[in-house]
């Protein structure tokens, strides 16, 4: 999820950032990397054999959404670890650092930090109210019909454009990386992802992301070891000779360009904490774990992870200012300070290259490929589960289909998505697909989260108010996000952008807030009534679990 | 999802055990308290970023390029962290303990 925020982010400080365009704009192909494949092979012939384990273990609908909610805590932890920390963590933070200094530093705080608010005020509820999806819990009281319909549009929505932009990134990636063609480098992935999903449902899903952060904690641990040798392991010896050699110098410790403004920061701040706690893919994660016991270790781990990371990639790219920033090898035509071969987002991996040569550049490569298949895994399924569960299941069906219809359903419409995820990427390459990640942390920040925050604390909520504010957040958010600079200018050609900040979220979600509150209010039918006067049971069950649902045998 | 008239029972047995009541106003005040410190020192922290940017790249002593900024952030990262885990012992410890008595006692007495 990282990466496509990066993406946005980056494409917010474009002027200033060379490499933003690098992120998302055509690559140039790389001569094909052969120990990056051959790690890549068996990373793919590792998870296959999973998959092929976790398809017998997928029989029911809960194996297939939430892998029976049997996955420990520690397990969970690393899976979400893993959905966050992206390629484009690693790439795009460590060229942050690189280029910007502190200013890296500033925007990982800004990505960590939604975690603890995550774990005290959601964690638990989530886990004691929910099942398969996030609309189990928005819809637990209110209008099944209405309120499912909507939780279901605005999560393809946000999976659909979180799906595109990921291909897109993906392709350029691989194309860089391993020199393979950008449309063979989509079918790899696409089909790689519907194998997963289609037949090992959450339990490969989520086991395809832990192999994945491990290698991504132990890959990014050992290029950081390595690198930081060279300076005895000393930060004052590293920072000493990073600032006389950058072209910022003392610059490099002061923030920048990243936060111009203090409205800039704020809704840097809101979007990142509160789209985070509306995606569906990341909701989903929640429900996956035996009991809230296990929902609030998987936050503990998850941000010990992140936080650890983190830190390890401003090592990074502080270390490659000298490591990488000197080295004529790494610059087109051996011009130091000129362009950086493969452009910005390749600093990583050339600092992998620098101390650990070809076999830690390949296996850094496989780490960001895997990356990339886990993460687009993740959001597959959660747009699956919309499908299957939440449309066909509960609203065309009303419950009465079987477990058995709902898997198949679930089953095509992973299928489908993959097909989709796969179309779209190829009619994107030539695009700046940035917008879309504003578009998905936007309505995450601006349709879901209001509703669902609101659903479990607030007993006034009704279907009508919840309709209301959802439908104006998702509107709001998309228009906001055309009028910004990322669509108005970059996309559609016009000069001036109308809109001028790239985070729509501190418009759109309070404005969702507000119109839930007061329809809400207004509404004095009986249908909102009766919805109140449930609230009290569903209070009872977030707060202690009692008639939670529970992990399924095997 | 409805629930079945048993569960209703039992979730109105809980809801009307003072324990109830003393575990949810502990736990929600604990974990409010945990969230103003958090977003306390974040958006701080983002102002300070915002309106006096110079303070942030300020060294902390004459020999180190250790500034204001990074102590700041590596300090947030840690501490951050470290609310995570009070939290989940707290809550995994006391408050599930507390919530476990509170369903026993309510299922023992619907039955």
């Amino acid at each position: 999820m990282l990466a496509r925020l990066n993406l946005a982010l980056l494409a917010l400080l474009a002027p200033a950032l060379s490499f933003a365009g690098d992120a998302i704009s055509a690559t140039e192909k790389q001569p094909l990397n052969l120990s990056a494949i051959g790690m890549f092979v068996v990373f793919v012939s590792m998870t296959l054999g999973i998959t092929y384990w976790a398809a017998g273990r997928t029989k029911s609908t809960a194996d297939f959404y939430t892998a029976g909610g049997g996955i420990t805590g520690f397990q969970n932890g690393l899976a979400i670890a893993g959905d966050y920390m992206s390629a484009a963590t690693l790439l795009g933070l460590t060229a942050l650092v690189y280029t910007k200094g502190v200013d890296g530093y500033i925007y990982m705080i800004a990505f960590f930090a939604g975690w603890p608010i995550i774990l005290f005020l959601m964690a638990e509820r989530l886990r004691n109210l929910g099942k398969f999806t996030f609309a189990d819990i928005t819809s637990y009281r209110l209008n099944q019909n209405r309120v499912r319909t909507m939780a279901a549009v605005s999560s393809l929505t946000v999976v659909c454009f979180y799906l595109v932009a990921q291909m897109v990134g993906a392709g350029q990636l691989i194309k860089l990386l391993f020199g393979l063609d950008y449309n063979i480098a989509l079918f790899v992935v696409g089909a790689l992802m519907m194998v997963y999903v289609t037949f090992g449902g959450m339990v490969a899903t989520t086991w395809v992301q832990i192999i994945k952060a491990c290698m991504l904690l132990v890959g990014g641990t050992l290029v950081a070891i390595l690198a930081m040798s060279q300076f005895d392991f000393s930060f004052d010896k590293m920072m000493g000779q990073a600032v006389s050699l950058h072209s910022l110098g003392e610059k490099l410790l002061f923030p920048g360009t990243l936060i111009p403004d203090p409205i800039t920061a704020l809704s840097l701040g809101l979007g990142l904490m509160f789209g985070t706690a509306g995606l569906p893919h990341i909701l989903m994660r929640f429900f996956t774990v035996t009991n809230a016991k296990e929902a609030r270790k998987s936050v503990l781990y998850a941000s010990g992870f992140v936080a650890y990371f983190f830190n390890v990639i401003l090592l990074m790219g502080f270390a490659a200012i000298i490591i990488v920033g000197q080295n004529p090898e790494f610059f087109e035509g051996g011009q130091v300070g000129g362009k950086i071969i493969g452009g910005g987002n390749m600093i990583a991996m050339h600092l992998a290259k620098a101390v650990g040569g070809n076999l830690l550049l390949g296996f850094l490569s496989a780490v960001a490929f895997a990356t990339i298949l886990a993460v687009v895994s993740g959001l597959a399924l959660a747009g699956a589960a919309a499908i299957s569960h939440d449309i066909y299941a509960r609203v065309i069906r009303k419950g009465k289909s079987t477990e058995t219809e709902e898997l198949r359903v679930s089953r095509f419409a992973s299928v489908g998505l993959g097909l989709v995820a796969i179309v779209l990427g190829i009619a994107f390459e030539k695009m700046n697909v940035a917008f879309m990640v504003a578009l998905a942390f936007g309505i995450a920040a601006s349709a879901n989260f209001p509703v669902l925050i609101l659903s479990m604390y607030w007993k006034g909520l009704t279907t009508r108010g919840a309709i209301i504010g959802g439908y104006s957040g998702l509107i709001a958010a998309v228009l906001l996000v055309v009028l910004s600079k990322s669509v108005w200018v970059t996309v559609l050609g016009n000069a001036q952008a109308i809109f001028p900040y790239d985070q729509p979220a501190l418009f759109s979600m309070p404005l969702a807030f507000l119109l839930t509150y007061i329809f809400s209010k207004l509404d004095n039918s009986a249908e909102g009534n009766a919805e109140r006067a449930m609230f009290d049971d569903q209070y009872v069950r977030a707060q202690t679990g009692f008639g939670a649902a529970e992990a399924s045998s095997h | 999802m409805s629930s079945t008239s048993s569960q209703r029972a039992v979730y109105a047995r809980i809801r009307n055990n003072p324990r109830f009541t003393e575990l949810v106003a502990k736990r929600q005040g604990f974990a409010t308290l945990l969230s103003v410190i958090v977003l306390t020192i974040f958006y701080g922290f983002f102002m300070v970023v915002a309106f006096n940017p110079k303070l942030i790249g300020q060294r902390l002593s004459e020999s180190s390029y250790v500034t204001v900024g990074i102590a700041a952030e590596l300090f947030m990262f840690i501490f951050f962290w470290l609310l995570t885990a009070y939290y989940v012992k707290r809550a995994n410890g006391e408050f599930d303990d507390m919530t476990t008595e509170i369903i026993r006692d309510a299922a023992k007495e619907v039955k």
